[in-house]
């Protein structure tokens, strides 16, 4: 969008090619070589000691690149009681953009020693050698999290890229009052989701149920993970892309017939056109994450009330698992030179009852931390969902059955390929077969073209 | 041209504002011409639209923004500008301070170079002349875009990531000022001129600061809003060398507004509003240098 080169393809002549550290023991000694292999080559080994000598000299301070608002308040709180170790926040714009420079900075040794990052990110950084590994310094922090969280910050190894900070469970938002007016029920499964859709534009022609937003890779990738897709994984030294996988099959069928058939809109989420339908009722549910009210307060004011949150539907009766849309994670670059004062403070923000409280308090997120979803902080429904007082306890309850996911190092690629290719078959109601063929061509030959290896 | 072109029948060449007659007839006399006009009508409703949905939107609150008529104002313009002002303690109005440090001082400085180098390339003879200026043609096709990456690994090396000069230092070499410089020092200054100084016994120093600069001022003054208006607007460079917001200009900065993660909504009031103030100095600016460019290019030339 601004022009930077994606990240995928960062001009460095020099690259580390690896894949994710492995759970087979071969692979995990394996990774750690080209850790170490990394380490002497960023020259880390000598920063290393001038930790612990900075440490016991005098105050250290951090720089973290966040894009959260309101960080800097919570930094503010740890910066009180810390002196030792006193963080600055560094306010970013989140994106491609900002892990393209993530990559130069680290690669460049003028990174930050923090950085928040989403976690289908996460591979990417990794594999250009831009995250510390702190598993050492993070003993016992693992319990904290819902398992399908952890793993995406650690790519299900002993390696800790991340700590989990926020997290986008997905849920099925509707209006309640038009869903009366109109007799619907709250749909439990996709079937039943797709007979609602039916049923409303024989009632209504002019309203639909949602919309098929093409724009909203993050979107699709959820609900892919939901029914149980495994878009990325590894074995050996070998990378397999699974987008056309028999779950993402069955999620594509589905959109794509409901969208053929003109059941549901096929126009992007996200635009004026968009927040006027969510605003007028044109639209009458929307899947979204736990973040929704935010985005509801400003795209549809009018509805506030109106709204309300059920879990997503399944695709068997019966069935509890959701996907996740966002979330974000806190991590250590392998640039700094404070590796264990930077993990010290990202276990604070990420799991200290205080720091979440602010975070939610400050920044709006919906915290990773399974113990802070039912914490006082979020006691109280959000005021668009005032109607719904105990929707942070039943959020907290979708939130446990988060499907894990599995992100591979160009992500952003597959959502570029998903634009063009879901776009164009969604304005042409033409049914997504073809689309995620080429979604699954482009991504598998951009991680050729990479430099990695492919499993046929 | 249109002499070579017109037909020998015709007798006065068209006045200016209308069509040539066709080489069918006689030109015809004074009309409107249309087909300019519209296209001409068309480029500022293309150029203006934007800038007007800017205005009106800068007038809507965050309820009626996306849900009102396109370009019917709203009521919220003071709350924005108040929201805008509140935003983290006003870190706005010091974007808007590094914008005007950044596109000033570095017009300047890109204005000053581009003199000499143009000057010089123009007025004098050396070996290697014509190749340096083509490597510095080449600069022109060059996009910006492009050198941003490798700019930020020279100033790392440099250790100079993340500071003022990082965001000034590749901006004071303009190929496009340096082109600029030497067509206008060749068209505006006559050689008879610079020969007559140095019979007169002026130094080459003195005869660039007092006969050549003033010769050359309004090519000069296009450098400096071209350059202006470049370094306003410029996003990439500022975007990767900076890691602290303090010093982002507006550009960066607005854009930390607009994406704040999937979770948080894009705060469009402020960008908006924010959006509006960063054209009015580009306006103000243009307003008041206008004048300069009324000097003829050919103001002092001796008489030949």
């Amino acid at each position: 969008m601004t022009g930077l080169p994606a990240y995928g393809e960062a001009p460095f002549s020099v690259r580390e090619k690896h894949p994710m550290p492995h759970i087979t023991r071969r692979g995990l000694a394996a990774a750690t070589a080209v850790l170490l292999g990394a380490t002497a080559l960023t020259a880390c080994g000598s920063a290393d000691s001038g930790d612990k000598a900075g440490a016991e000299s005098g105050p250290v301070s951090l720089t973290y690149w966040a894009w959260a608002p309101g960080m800097d308040k919570v930094a503010a709180l740890w910066n009180a009681e810390h002196p030792d170790i006193q963080v600055t926040v560094q306010k970013q714009a989140s994106g491609d953009d900002l892990v393209t420079k993530i990559i130069t900075a680290t690669k460049a040794h003028k990174g930050p020693d923090l950085v928040q990052a989403e976690y289908q990110a996460l591979p990417t950084l990794v594999s250009n050698d831009s995250l510390a590994d702190i598993a050492s310094e993070v003993p016992g922090v693992k319990d904290e999290f819902a398992s399908g969280i952890w793993q995406q910050t650690t790519f299900g190894g002993e390696a800790v890229y991340a700590l989990p900070q926020d997290s986008g469970p997905l849920m099925f938002f509707y209006r309640e009052d038009l869903f009366e007016q109109y007799g619907l029920t709250v749909p439990t499964t996709w079937d039943e989701f797709a007979a609602t859709a039916r049923t409303l534009k024989k009632k209504a022609p002019g309203k639909s149920l949602t919309t098929f937003s093409a724009n909203d890779s993050g979107l699709f990738a959820g609900l892919s993970q939901q029914a149980g897709a495994k878009w990325w994984s590894f074995e050996g030294d070998t990378w397999k892309v699974g987008i056309d996988d028999t779950a993402t099959k069955k999620v594509t069928d589905f959109w794509g017939g409901l969208v053929a058939e003109g059941a549901i809109d096929n126009q992007p989420m996200y635009t004026p056109a968009w927040n006027k339908a969510m605003n007028t009722g044109e639209q009458l549910a929307w899947v979204s994450a736990v973040w929704a009210p935010g985005t509801l307060t400003t795209a549809a004011p009018d509805g506030k009330g109106k709204w309300a949150m059920a879990p997503l539907p399944q695709w068997t009766k019966g069935e509890n698992a959701t996907g996740s849309w966002g979330g974000s994670s806190t991590a250590v670059t392998s640039d700094s030179k404070h590796k264990a004062a930077a993990a010290k403070f990202a276990v604070w923000l990420n799991t200290d009852p205080k720091a979440l409280a602010a975070l939610v308090k400050e920044s709006g997120i919906y915290p990773a931390a399974t113990a802070a979803q039912t914490s006082g902080a979020l006691a109280k429904a959000p005021d668009y969902f005032a109607n719904q007082p105990d929707f942070y306890t039943r959020a907290a309850e979708i939130a446990k059955t988060t499907a894990p996911a599995a992100w591979g190092p160009n992500v952003n690629v597959a959502y570029t390929a998903f634009k063009d290719e879901f776009g164009k078959a969604a304005k042409a109601k033409s049914g997504f077969d073809t689309a995620l063929t080429a979604l699954q061509n482009a991504t598998v030959a951009d991680l050729k073209k990479q430099g990695f290896e492919v499993a046929p | 041209m249109t002499g070579l072109a017109s037909p020998p029948r015709r007798a006065t060449a068209p006045a200016a504002g209308t069509t040539p007659g066709t080489s069918q007839g006689p030109p015809r006399p004074r009309r409107t011409a249309l087909l300019p006009t519209a296209a001409l009508v068309l480029g500022a409703l293309y150029c203006l639209l934007p800038v007007a949905w800017v205005v009106v939107a800068a007038t809507k609150s965050g309820q009626d923004l996306f849900s009102t008529f396109t370009f019917l104002p709203g009521d919220g313009f003071a709350d924005n500008l108040a929201d805008l002002d509140a935003y983290r303690e006003g870190i706005y109005w010091r974007w808007m301070a590094n914008s005007v440090f950044y596109a000033g001082l570095g017009a300047v400085l890109s204005t000053v170079v581009s003199a000499f180098a143009g000057y010089a390339f123009a007025m004098y003879r050396f070996r290697g002349r014509e190749a340096f200026f083509n490597v510095i043609l080449t600069g022109v096709l060059m996009p910006p875009v492009i050198l941003a990456i490798p700019q930020y690994l020279l100033m790392a090396e440099a250790d100079l990531t993340d500071t003022y000069a990082s965001v000034l230092l590749p901006l004071i070499l303009s190929p496009y000022g340096v082109y600029l410089g030497r067509i206008y020092a060749e068209a505006a200054i006559p050689m008879e001129l610079v020969e007559a100084g140095r019979m007169d016994g002026a130094g080459e120093w003195r005869i660039f600061v007092r006969i050549a600069v003033p010769m050359m001022s309004p090519g000069l003054v296009t450098v400096f809003l071209f350059q202006f208006v470049a370094i306003w607007n410029n996003f990439l460079l500022p975007f990767i060398m900076l890691g602290d917001d303090e010093k982002f200009p507006m550009t960066v900065g607005l854009f930390t507004l607009l994406k704040q993660g999937a979770s948080q909504p894009s705060l469009y009031t402020l960008v908006i509003a924010g959006a509006l103030l960063a054209v009015l100095p580009l306006i103000a600016l243009f307003l008041v240098i206008q004048r300069f460019w009324s000097l003829d290019l050919l103001s002092g030339a001796v008489k030949s």
